[in-house]
């Protein structure tokens, strides 16, 4: 047992104190740096079924409404497990809004605003068309109402945007509109 | 003892200061102020190296990310595991079956990655239970174990599931020398000398499905075999093992199988061993042992009970196995990348040898026997070794590599990793763990091609690491980065059950190969529903099949009546997403086994008694999406005999129209 001692003694005596930064040598980064950029939205994954986002970024009728996502901040959250019900506007739908109404709001200073429209055209559920009735109100995303009218299999929001066609997403369903749903004016 | 404890501070404290004017290197001086940013992943980034952690006594596995030390998955093996529903589902129960029928635990020590050429290939890990022996293979693609083969003649499967350079063979060596199981096991305990045995089990890997069989099994002496690794590079075609136990005691072993100052490293030709089983030199036994496979295509396990196996007598047929004589009851039987040395750690010795491959096959050559043991060889140590480690520290149990040249031997007993020099044996440097390290591991540290940037220690006494959490705290890893001569401490964490051996390996050798989703459109399990529309409930006299699909956010059917008490009720669920961790989950109230968690394209069953008459809730236990808590259902048990009838339905259930609102609607 004493010889034990002894021998910790000279260990002791040899490593008590390294040279502070003798192990640090390295300059390798602890991470790998292939991996893509942190969020949701930059998950690479080109299996999956696509989401809402990612199949409105492959429509070429919707590079207005994936523009204005991009600047409301929306990528993200629709990119998330949701699940979603998207109303989405062509861009034929944009074209119809008063001439300078889709660059007014895609200033900074009308994010609000047009966050506000973009929410109004979400719901979070998925909505397939056998379970609409004529009269439905759904509450979007924005905290307003969308009424619903279905007349012999054809439906219409708010009276005057009608539904094109529905496409299934990964993370809800997308219906493609004509119109832009705007939102009731503030009391 | 105190006395001479300070006395050794004292020591040291003044000889660090007399000869440097430094502080004396102790636990909180042991580690750098930039430990943690070393480990720290931001989001987006990923850890550099998977670790593979066995799971001791939960029988699972756990993967960790390095550096930074977090969980990333538990992968059940050999234990039922509610949560996922492992051993629960009827499709996993199969997985589980042995010989003794269904086994819901075991004791999961060692692991080892699959390898081409030396180098590991990121395809399967294979895991060993102590117990009930058997081997696991779990696919790297899924992180699913789909395969565990039982071992016939064998108890306790320690010296296992080490592979060879290509994968040629998992091995497995019994622990317990038992009576072989064709033989009476009905004797008394101690003719051990007599009747027991022991067997080492060769299992060959399917290059390309990595499908395992008992290729043959080595009857050997009765001792307790240990541990294994294969020879690599030139010493490919070798099997190294460690047993203990020479004495053959019975009873006692920590009196009586320490009595001899030399047990063994078992040296096994296996190429040899081939070359008699294919001139027909084994003799055929019958046995009884499972062989359980998991198919991805089903999503089904299914269990076979196989009765025979090949055996081969090494006492009879020679040149198979030689005996290198190893001190004192060697435990960690290590080769060196290039498969020149191999490193025996006696639990009980003062020292660390180093035997030479080279000078193994010029002793051999030679003749050069210091007698034999029961009927087999017995190398003289001299001419086998390479050289001796001095004075390494208490308590030797494992070592790794790191292709630079250098070893890492664990100490029990002194709590610590000793780094020392292949070529000349000479210690290098010496660091703390806390406490009582068992394992190591470097990433390929048992492979041809180490990679030597960061040594974990797997520790089973942390006492004053972590908060006090009762009688029992957690096991502990311990992170050290090795890439500079100092071997500096990083990192702890702890670990799942009591973790054993461990592999670790570079990311990109497995993340980009990792499944997604399965495709529904390839799910061929017999009960699969591919389409909400197909839903349905179908009746066979008391028994009741419901074919159920979800996707965010709702069961199809939701709403079940026309169900009886004491009606057997099998819900199969198929998840219809195909997108990537999106599992959903599904439980009901009063089952009285786990919950079923059902991977995207998956179809999984649970298997459900109606006991009783009322309303039972199902519901989705995975929070799935934004309404997972809408995604619930209903199934009404009705007294049996009764008239109502069977319907199911989702979202089409309505209140009849007299019915008045307990809530006025808007």
């Amino acid at each position: 047992m004493k010889k034990l001692f002894i021998f910790f003694l000279v260990i002791g005596s040899l490593f008590a104190c390294n040279a502070p930064d003798s192990s640090t040598t390295t300059t390798t980064t602890s991470t790998d740096q292939s991996a893509p950029a942190g969020g949701q939205e930059n998950v690479q994954d080109s299996l999956s079924a696509k989401d809402v986002v990612k199949v409105a970024m492959s429509s070429p009728d919707h590079t207005t409404l994936v523009a204005a996502v991009k600047q409301a901040d929306l990528v993200s959250s629709l990119s998330n497990a949701g699940p979603f019900t998207v109303f989405a506007p062509t861009n034929a739908a944009f074209d119809k809004l008063p001439a300078g109404t889709v660059d007014g709001l895609m200033k900074a200073d009308k994010k609000e605003d047009l966050q506000n429209i973009l929410q109004y055209h979400v719901y979070v559920g998925v909505l397939k068309p056998e379970y609409l009735t004529d009269g439905q109100t759904l509450n979007m995303v924005n905290g307003d109402n969308v009424t619903l009218n279905v007349k012999d299999g054809k439906i219409t929001l708010n009276g005057n945007v009608n539904v094109v066609t529905t496409i299934p997403a990964s993370n809800g369903i997308i219906y493609v509109v004509d119109g832009v749903l705007l939102p009731p004016a503030k009391k | 003892m105190r006395n001479q404890l300070s006395f050794l501070i004292a020591g040291i404290c003044i000889t660090g200061l007399s000869f440097q004017g430094c502080k004396p290197k102790n636990s909180a001086s042991a580690v750098n102020s930039d430990a943690a940013s070393k480990v720290y992943v931001a989001p987006g980034k990923y850890d550099e190296f998977y670790n593979f952690v066995s799971g001791g006594f939960s029988g699972q596995m756990s993967v960790y990310g390095l550096p930074s030390g977090r969980l990333l998955r538990v992968v059940p093996i050999f234990s039922v595991d509610p949560e996922k529903g492992w051993g629960y589902s009827e499709e996993t129960k199969p997985m589980l079956n042995t010989s003794h029928g269904f086994v819901p635990w075991d004791d999961q020590h060692h692991l080892d990655l699959s390898q081409t050429n030396g180098e590991i290939d990121g395809r399967w890990i294979f895991a060993n239970a102590n117990n009930t022996p058997r081997v696991a293979r779990v696919d790297l693609t899924t992180f699913r174990t789909s395969e565990i083969i039982e071992l016939p003649n064998s108890a306790g499967n320690h010296s296992s599931p080490f592979i060879t350079e290509n994968t040629e063979y998992v091995v497995a060596g019994t622990r317990f020398s038992v009576p072989p199981d064709d033989a009476n096991g009905d004797v008394p305990i101690n003719t051990y000398r007599k009747n027991f045995k022991g067997y080492i089990s060769f299992i060959s890997v399917g290059k390309e499905d990595g499908n395992m069989e008992i290729a043959f099994q080595l009857k050997c002496p009765g001792v307790n075999f240990d541990l294994s690794h294969a020879g690599k590079g030139k010493s490919h075609g070798w099997f190294f093992f460690t047993c203990y136990n020479s004495e053959q005691a019975n009873t006692l072993l920590e009196v009586n199988a320490s009595q001899r100052d030399k047990d063994f490293i078992m040296a096994v030709n296996w190429k040899k061993a081939e070359e008699y089983l294919k001139a027909g030199k084994g003799r055929k036994q019958s046995v009884r042992y499972a062989h359980n496979k998991y198919d991805e295509k089903t999503h089904t396990a299914t269990s076979e009970i196989r009765t025979e196996v090949t055996v081969l007598d090494v006492a009879e047929l020679k040149d198979i196995v030689y005996f290198m004589p190893c001190p004192k009851s060697p435990h960690g039987c290590d080769v060196d990348p290039t498969g020149e040395y191999i490193v025996g750690s006696g639990k009980l010795a003062a020292l660390v040898p180093v035997f030479s491959f080279t000078k193994m096959l010029k002793a051999i050559e030679d003749k050069s026997y210091a007698g034999d043991y029961e009927g087999i060889p017995v190398l003289k140590y001299e001419s086998v070794l390479h050289g001796e480690v001095k004075k390494p520290g208490l308590g030797p149990l494992h070592t790794e590599f790191d292709g630079r040249g250098n070893a890492y031997t664990t100490f029990f007993v002194s709590s610590e990793v000793v780094k020392w020099r292949i070529s000349d044996l000479q210690i290098l440097d010496r660091v703390p763990t806390y406490y009582s390290v068992g394992h190591l591991c470097i990433p390929g540290g048992d492979s041809r091609k180490p990679n030597g940037k960061y040594l974990i220690a797997y520790n089973k006494i942390t006492k004053d690491r972590y908060l006090p959490t009762g009688p029992e705290l957690a096991q502990s890893a311990q992170l050290y980065d090795i890439s500079g001569d100092k071997m500096q401490l990083i990192l702890d964490f702890p670990t799942i059950g009591e973790p054993h051996y461990a592999q670790a390996v570079e990311a990109s050798k497995i993340r980009d190969k990792s499944v997604k989703f399965f495709k529904i459109e390839e799910n061929m399990n017999k009960y699969v529903t591919k389409g909400e529309a197909e839903s349905k409930v179908v009746r066979t006299g008391n028994r009741v099949d419901v074919y159920m699909t979800c996707i965010r956010s709702h069961f199809a059917p939701d709403n079940i009546e026309g169900v009886f008490a004491g009606d057997e009720v099998y819900f199969h669920v198929t998840n219809l997403e195909q997108d990537w961790d999106v599992p959903h989950g599904f439980a009901i109230k009063g089952a009285d086994n786990g919950e079923l968690l059902i991977m995207p394209g998956e179809t999984q069953t649970l298997k459900w008694i109606a006991e009783k008459p009322g309303m039972f809730p199902f519901y989705c236990t995975d929070f799935c999406s934004a309404l997972h808590q809408e995604m619930q259902g209903y199934i009404r048990i009705s007294p049996a005999g009764s008239k109502v009838p069977l319907l199911f339905s989702t979202g089409k259930n309505m209140p009849a129209a007299d019915t008045s609102a307990p809530v006025a609607r808007k």
